[in-house]
């Protein structure tokens, strides 16, 4: 057994669909000869063909609108966002189309649009942005982000077998940096499933995506100062695991909310809103949230490291609700 | 001649008199208060919904717009699927849950359209690489009008059928206004047509209350996308002889300018013509409108008779099997 990465389990999922149903095919920008802006598509023209693996042109509508009409004829598009802040280019027919459909008309449709999230590379303001919460907001979509190898490719997986339509962020700065072994065969990871990474009974820290390794980088700091710390990977964004999250912080009765995305009405804002509603007795301490300024990606190096939550700041900001 | 034997012939009249009967008892329902939301005419452009949808055989998929009720009773939806949509009745083929023509099933050849215009030509686009990728020989139709080609949606969604040569035909209606913005004010060209040469799109143009016409070269671009020939943008001419709405009273319009269009009636138009081919007498076309009125009122009548949807029903549909939550429960932890 080889470790594999999470770019390559992203690929294998891919791989592994489309081997498996013949109605499962990928478009997007750049994803056919060259591969992929980040090669997650890599090899998959000459494994599956130019009618599997659609060249686009620099159309993100024309890509999320191209999947919805081929999804209502019961195929299975995946369409690939070059960066993750070019979901906003197709705003219209993720909210609006896809999301409303089988609402309307009951008709499904099974469509997956993924892209890579994040900051970290000095990307500048756009090609670096978290954007799932501006589509967090609306119903009938469902939004993952795996933080592991092996939950790039269960969700992957999960999300093409899905009946609605899925927004997949996969965060770039993990591409390469992350890797572990791969269970063997049809690896499915369910979605609506938080993953409690690490067990503690102290404080629960709330995160999702890079931001998952940053926790679990803050709690062994934390555990050498005697803070005993759960980490929760939310891992589906929409709809939350509501049982997990309020049964970590039932246990803990400390939360810290960690996510790399802006600040305001983020996904944390949600999470602090469920936990408001179904666990304030449960609180021994007032949440806090640990995310970027709610400012653009900035471009330069010190500038980003300032935007960019890290363990330092975890840390900080858990000891706080420690000591509370 | 089109091809066309007699019986399709009497069947286009009794399409375009079926569409404007529905839309005449919608606009008493929606007088007496009845009709939920707004009510939306195609008065005066029934030959060319009518005339292109006609053009598509079973298997194939339309993209209806608004005013494109003439197409939507053309492939087979029933007055009964009109009027429940009009009316909210759970019986609709929305539930309940969008109005007037905003319903479709994609296995009974419809999608439905969503009010951002533009947004149907990339889905359609999609329906007809759907249709490639599944070896089908189906063909994609959906329309757009003078200001709905203003979207960039529409530009991507053409250009990318174009691109990959796809089924698709759209039909470019241009009825001279969108809401109250006159062409000029839409597009620096007259012609909404010669836009189709920049994405490298076959183009052709037809007088839109010409029911013949409208179907002749609806034929040509439907074989044209059948045969592989990729898209063709389809010019329509034609007139909106009511208002945005019916609330709209269209003040904004020239009053010469619809006394010329009047004239130009599709329906009186096209019972010229069968008079003067010789394909009916004042006989035959008087039968075919009281079969018309029939079934408009049967319709009706079990549309008004049909349930209002329960309220829950709203929470239901939005993902797979699934129900919404929504009320607020206050939860206390246990002493």
């Amino acid at each position: 057994m080889t470790a594999t990465t999470y770019v390559e389990a992203i690929r294998q999922a891919l791989i592994e669909e489309m081997d498996r149903d013949e109605r499962v095919f990928l478009l997007g920008e750049d994803i056919g000869v060259y591969g992929g802006a980040f090669k997650v598509t890599e090899g998959l023209l000459d494994r599956f063909g130019e009618e599997r693996v659609l060249d686009t042109p620099i159309s993100e509508t024309a890509i999320v609108g191209a999947a919805v009409g081929a999804a209502l004829m019961g195929l299975r598009p995946v369409a690939e966002m070059q960066f993750a802040d070019f979901f906003s280019c197709a705003f219209d027919m993720i909210t609006n189309f896809a999301a409303k459909t089988r609402y309307r008309t009951g008709a499904s449709v099974p469509l997956v649009v993924r892209g890579p999230a994040g900051g970290g590379v000095h990307g500048g303001p756009f090609h670096s942005q978290n954007p799932e919460a501006s589509f967090a907001n609306t119903p009938g979509l469902k939004i993952v982000q795996p933080s592991t190898a092996r939950d790039a490719k269960g969700l992957l997986k999960a999300a093409i077998r899905d009946e609605d339509p899925v927004l997949y962020f996969e965060h770039k700065f993990l591409y390469r940096r992350v890797k572990e072994e791969l269970p063997e065969g049809d690896w499915i990871v369910p979605i609506g499933k938080a993953a409690i990474r690490r067990t503690g009974r102290d404080l629960s820290i709330l995160t999702y995506g890079a931001m998952v390794w940053t926790a679990l980088d803050a709690a062994a700091t934390l555990e050498s100062e005697g803070i005993d710390t759960e980490v929760v990977d939310l891992r589906t964004l929409l709809p939350l695991d509501q049982e997990t999250i309020c049964s970590s912080v039932a246990k803990t009765n400390r939360a810290l909310v960690l996510h790399e995305a802006t600040r305001t009405g983020g996904i944390g804002a949600e999470v602090a809103a469920v936990l408001a509603e179904r666990c304030f007795e449960y609180l021994d301490a007032p949440l806090l949230r640990v995310t970027a300024p709610d400012t653009p990606v900035p471009f330069s190096p010190s500038m980003e490291e300032l935007f960019l939550p890290n363990a330092e700041k975890v840390c900080r900001a858990a000891r706080a609700l420690a000591g509370y | 001649m089109t091809g066309l034997d007699l019986g399709e012939r009497l069947e286009l009249y009794r399409l375009m008199r079926l569409n404007r009967t529905v839309e005449e008892r919608l606009v008493r329902l929606y007088r007496h208060g009845k009709v939920v939301g707004g009510l939306y005419r195609s008065l005066g452009q029934e030959a060319t919904s009518v005339g292109t949808a006609f053009a598509l055989e079973k298997g194939d998929v339309i993209g209806p717009l608004i005013r494109n009720l003439g197409a939507v009773l053309a492939v087979g939806f029933s007055p009964r699927d009109v009027f429940t949509q009009h009316l909210g009745r759970a019986s609709a083929p929305s539930g309940g849950k969008d109005g007037n023509l905003h319903f479709g099933d994609p296995t009974k050849g419809m999608v439905a359209p969503i009010s951002m215009l533009g947004a149907l030509v990339a889905v359609m686009a999609g329906v007809a690489l759907g249709a490639r990728i599944k070896r089908s020989r189906a063909v994609a139709m959906t329309w757009i009008g003078d200001g709905g080609m203003s979207t960039g949606a529409f530009h991507e969604g053409f250009n990318f059928a174009c691109v990959r040569r796809l089924p698709l035909v759209v039909v470019a209606e241009n009825n001279g206004w969108a809401y109250s913005t006159p062409l000029d004010k839409q597009a620096a060209l007259r012609s909404l047509a010669e836009r189709a040469a920049g994405y490298g799109a076959a183009i052709d143009r037809v007088d839109g209350n010409d029911v013949l016409a409208v179907h002749e070269a609806a034929v040509r671009a439907v074989a044209r996308a059948r045969e592989g020939g990729g898209p063709t943008l389809l010019e329509a001419v034609t007139y909106r002889m009511k208002g945005h709405a019916e609330h709209d009273p269209q003040l904004y319009v020239p009053r010469e300018e619809l006394a010329e269009w009047a004239l130009r009636d599709p329906i009186a138009l096209y019972t010229r013509r069968l008079f003067a081919q010789g394909d009916a007498t004042a006989g035959t076309l008087e039968a075919i409108d009281r079969a018309v009125l029939d079934l408009v009122e049967a319709d009706l009548a079990a549309a008004e008779a049909a349930p209002m949807p329960a309220p829950r029903d709203a929470l239901t549909g939005v993902y797979a099997g699934e129900t919404a939550e929504f009320e607020p429960v206050l939860v206390r932890r246990p002493r």
